[in-house]
């Protein structure tokens, strides 16, 4: 009989498998996270002895945490991948930041037209992403297999049932495929996995010092000297540590003492938050998410 | 220090954690959703500031006067919210200590059958909700129905809103009786009824005080003791359907896939399906490395001993209990598409690994969900059930649904609108196909053809009535004659006052007016003729039907273009008239769609090329060929 971590493996694979065997030109879609950890541990296994027949890609926001871009450039050469790592030119050319240009142009501009454009301009057919079920009430309905107009666009009317463990992966010209492989998983199910296989993750999920600043009740970083300071405010040294990892200004840190995967999962099982309200850009209206997913946002 | 020793044990008990996925089958009405979102709630999968959320969506939206409404935890999408009502398939998580459980919930309303399947499809179990104040409902019966179709084993019947028949014992038995004499019927005999309310959270997790008279376990101990339904594929035969033929290197040639049923160690012959090869397993590459056995569930690849032909959609086997290998089967077809299902229509199916073209040959029957009556039809609509022959184009490997999910059960493709339009279950392999074998004739079509000294082609001309297929058809025959080429026209018309006299006009007996013509027009290019087809033949699909038939390169597409406009004032038969006068129905153009060919061979636009001059260009296209 199998775990039910080993029933999610085998799906996940089975997943990942049915990609290569169908599409033409996939990617995954790697955010350097613990999902993309995940996602990329199972890709590892899903092709030994050889390696996943397909880059990674990372749609950078030149605003992710310093650390997370070194861990992402290791990881890379480590497993002898290919990373394709894309910048919106129209965000450098207009110098988009989340400070002046508020959460929302900030994400549409970096991270979901770079997206688009990343993946026209390599002409990916079928991109893997690490999203959850369990992450929002919206994504509760989310297909494994999601199917995207020409324009990215999402609709809701044309996504197809899955039965079993068939998924239909024809397309149009043009059209491509968004796959999560991790539909399943729960937040528990990642960590406890992680735990088990040892899968090296970003330092920043674990608790320590690190300079930061207190606004409007959450704790920032200063990764870096473009944070501007408000008037009276000086960066403290706290304990603290990530449950969600994104652009460091729109990300919220956590105090914790947890600085070890067996802390933060024993700091899981008492938490009372969930992982989503760190990210500052889902915490609008109730129904945002489906929305940005409409506008082709992954 | 001690922390970190229960944290073990805790890591340790959480290894041996399995996973019990169910669906629960009932209206809003039933308190459906305020029963999953009470689950997620009690065991503690919400955090605070959904929770918060809640409180607030409570207020706002919720139905129970401010207190917690469960339900909103679980309606999805903006637009169903605000509809009270959820529209599609979710799937939910918790977890106690000895479980995980993965819940799809899916609508009870009857236009939503298609969802109810696909949320079947994956469930070990069916948790089916029965308001305790209106006892059996005819939706209670389409889902036990469609449970049972699916193939679950387990149900649970949850009584629910207890609270409002005072927690009454006759009350529940009465609905327990008559659940189970109708469950029988169905073949359901595993069935564990449960009275509760959702809302007061009685038998929900702990057994409640409410009802004594009630010694079974609550919905919960009850899930997390259910056997899990793998228990019989594991101990059926070996079946491994290829999903990806591994070759990272020259030296290593692995097939992989999940392992659909029973297991496989190190040494053990198999046999590989269709073409009946066999070999021994040389090696099991699993998640975790090197392994020597392959188990049901699990996702590996295997090498084998000797280099033989392996591709993907093949199903490897263990040899002396290989699964039968037909093309033509009799099967349960669910319809999900919102065209209708059309008998001799070509559509994909995929099973397994392996994607091939199938049509409905014949519809026995469809299945009135409510009722369980077999009624005669002659398509199946939007969620509608039917009981079908089925003819592929290549013979696959597979096991009879009711044995193994994963090798009996296939989804149905447009090939057009690449939509999943349907889902079926094989029963059985039809005699018929086993005993009619091709008869080995020994001058083939290549000889006729050279002794006629032509090459074999299937003109194909389309357009809508009244466009100048035939006029056009005809010119292009007395050419080929006179150059001493070997010619047959069948023409729509003609054919109707013969083979297809029996055949009306609706969109079924259009589709099988083209099948027939499609087939003959076959026959004869294997008698080596020059055939000419001249057919409105308004669907695509049938278009590449005959296109298929032919064989790619001996099929021209020629669409006789010409505005609807000028067809209606030729109007040479007087069809059009009598057709807006609403005398003649399904007429193509007027009240019946035409679908224009995407990329034909050749277009001609009538409006502006003489029948004449078009007619030579089409010899000139042949010839040149």
């Amino acid at each position: 009989m199998l775990t039910h971590l080993q029933r999610l493996e085998a799906e996940s694979v089975q997943i990942i498998r049915e990609v290569v065997a169908e599409c033409e030109n996939p990617v995954m879609l790697y955010s350097i996270g613990k999902d993309s950890a995940v996602m990329l541990h199972l890709a590892m296994k899903a092709f030994a002895p050889g390696k996943p027949p397909f880059p990674l890609l990372h749609v950078d926001t030149t605003w992710k945490f310093r650390e997370m871009i070194a861990f992402r450039d290791q990881t890379a050469q480590r497993l002898g991948l290919e990373l394709l790592v894309h910048v919106n030119p129209e965000g450098v050319e207009r110098g988009i930041n989340p400070f002046e240009h508020g959460s929302a142009l900030h994400t549409d501009v970096w991270k979901t037209q770079g997206l688009k454009q990343a993946l026209d301009l390599h002409g990916f057919d079928a991109a893997f992403g690490g999203a959850r079920r369990d992450e929002e009430k919206s994504r509760a309905k989310e297909r494994v297999f999601s199917i995207r107009s020409a324009q990215h666009r999402w609709d809701p009317k044309q996504q197809r049932p899955e039965l079993w463990h068939l998924y239909n992966t024809r397309k149009r010209k043009g059209e491509s495929l968004r796959v999560f492989p991790l539909s399943n998983w729960t937040e528990l199910d990642i960590w406890q996995y992680i735990y088990l296989e040892r899968i090296p993750i970003v330092p920043l999920y674990l608790a320590a010092e690190r300079p930061v600043v207190r606004r409007d009740g959450t704790l920032i970083m200063v990764d870096d000297e473009r944070l501007p300071l408000l008037p009276g405010e000086t960066p403290e040294m706290r304990k603290v540590r990530f449950r969600t990892l994104g652009c460091y200004p729109l990300t919220g840190a956590i105090d914790s003492e947890a600085d070890s995967l067996e802390a933060i999962i024993q700091e899981m099982l008492v938490s009372r938050t969930s992982e989503r309200q760190g990210r500052l850009i889902d915490s609008d209206s109730a129904g945002s998410m489906e929305k940005k997913k409409q506008e082709g946002y992954f | 220090m001690n922390a970190m020793t229960n944290l073990d044990q805790y890591l340790q008990q959480q290894q041996r954690k399995d996973l019990l996925r169910f669906i629960t089958c009932g209206s809003v009405d039933d308190g459906k959703s305020t029963l999953i979102g009470r689950l997620l709630y009690e065991t503690k999968v919400l955090f605070e500031d959904q929770l918060g959320q809640l409180e607030v969506d409570s207020k706002k939206l919720g139905t129970q006067g401010g207190e917690l409404d469960f339900a909103l935890l679980v309606d999805g999408l903006a637009a169903e919210r605000e509809q009270g009502i959820t529209i599609d398939v979710a799937y939910r998580f918790f977890a106690t200590d000895k479980r995980k459980f993965i819940v799809a919930d899916t609508p009870g309303h009857e236009q939503y059958t298609r969802n109810m399947v696909t949320g079947a499809s994956t469930a070990d179990l069916a948790v089916i909700l029965i308001d305790a104040r209106q006892g059996l409902l005819a939706q209670t019966r389409r889902h036990s129905f469609l449970v049972s179709l699916l193939g679950i084993r387990q149900v649970v019947v949850a009584v629910n809103k207890m609270d409002l028949m005072d927690y009454s014992e006759s009350v529940f038995r009465d609905i327990e009786a008559e659940y189970r004499a109708f469950a029988a019927k169905l073949g359901l005999t595993d069935i564990r009824c449960i009275p509760l309310s959702a809302l007061k959270g009685d038998n929900l997790l702990e057994r409640s005080e409410a009802m004594p008279w009630y010694q079974g376990p609550s919905l919960l101990q009850h899930l997390e003791s259910a056997p899990l339904d793998d228990g019989r594929a594991s101990r059926a035969p070996f079946r491994l359907p290829v999903q990806w033929v591994n070759r990272p290197n020259l030296d290593f040639r692995g097939f992989a896939g999940n392992v659909a049923a029973g297991s496989l160690r190190v040494g053990e012959s198999i046999r590989v399906l269709p073409s009946g090869k066999q070999s021994r397993v040389a090696g099991i590459l699993g998640m975790a490395g090197e392994q020597q056995e392959a188990l049901c569930g699990q996702a590996v690849t295997l090498t084998l001993e000797d280099e033989i032909d392996i591709s993907r959609g093949d199903l490897i086997a263990l040899a002396d209990a290989p699964p039968a290998v037909a093309d033509q089967f009799e099967a349960t077809l669910v319809w999900m598409g919102e065209e209708p299902m059309l008998p001799g229509r070509p559509y994909l199916m995929k099973i397994g690994c392996r994607t091939l073209a199938m049509s409905c040959a014949t519809l026995k029957h469809k299945v009135d969900v409510n009722s369980l009556e077999q009624l005669a039809a002659r398509t199946l609509q939007l969620n509608e059930i039917g009981v079908c022959n089925l003819g592929l184009d290549q013979p696959i490997p597979f096991d009879p649904y009711a044995d193994n999910r994963d090798t009996g059960g296939f989804i149905v493709i447009d090939r057009l609108s690449n939509q999943t339009v349907g889902a079926g279950m094989l029963h059985f392999a039809l005699r018929r196909a086993q005993n009619v074998h091709w008869q080995a004739i020994d001058v083939d079509a290549a000889a006729r053809a050279a002794l006629k000294g032509q090459t074999p082609r299937m003109l194909w001309f389309t357009g809508l009535s009244g466009a100048g297929k035939s006029t056009i058809a005809n010119l292009v025959e007395r050419k080929l004659n006179a150059l001493g080429r070997h010619t047959y026209l069948l023409d729509g018309d003609n054919v109707r006052h013969g083979l297809n006299r029996d055949l009306g006009f609706s969109e079924a007996d259009r589709v099988e007016n083209i099948r027939r013509v499609a087939e003959v027009g076959r026959l004869m290019l294997d008698a080596g003729l020059i055939t000419l087809v001249s057919f409105i033949s308004p669907f695509r699909a049938e278009r590449e039907l005959a296109r298929s038939l032919a064989g790619d390169g001996a099929f021209l597409e020629i669409f006789v273009d010409t505005p609807l406009a000028l067809a209606e004032q030729r109007d040479p038969k007087g069809l059009y008239q009598k057709a807006r006068r609403g005398e003649l129905k399904n007429f193509t153009g007027i009240d019946s769609p035409y679908e224009p060919p995407l990329a034909p061979d050749l277009r001609i636009d009538t409006s502006r090329e003489s029948a004449e001059t078009a007619a030579e260009r089409i010899v000139e296209y042949l010839l040149a060929r």
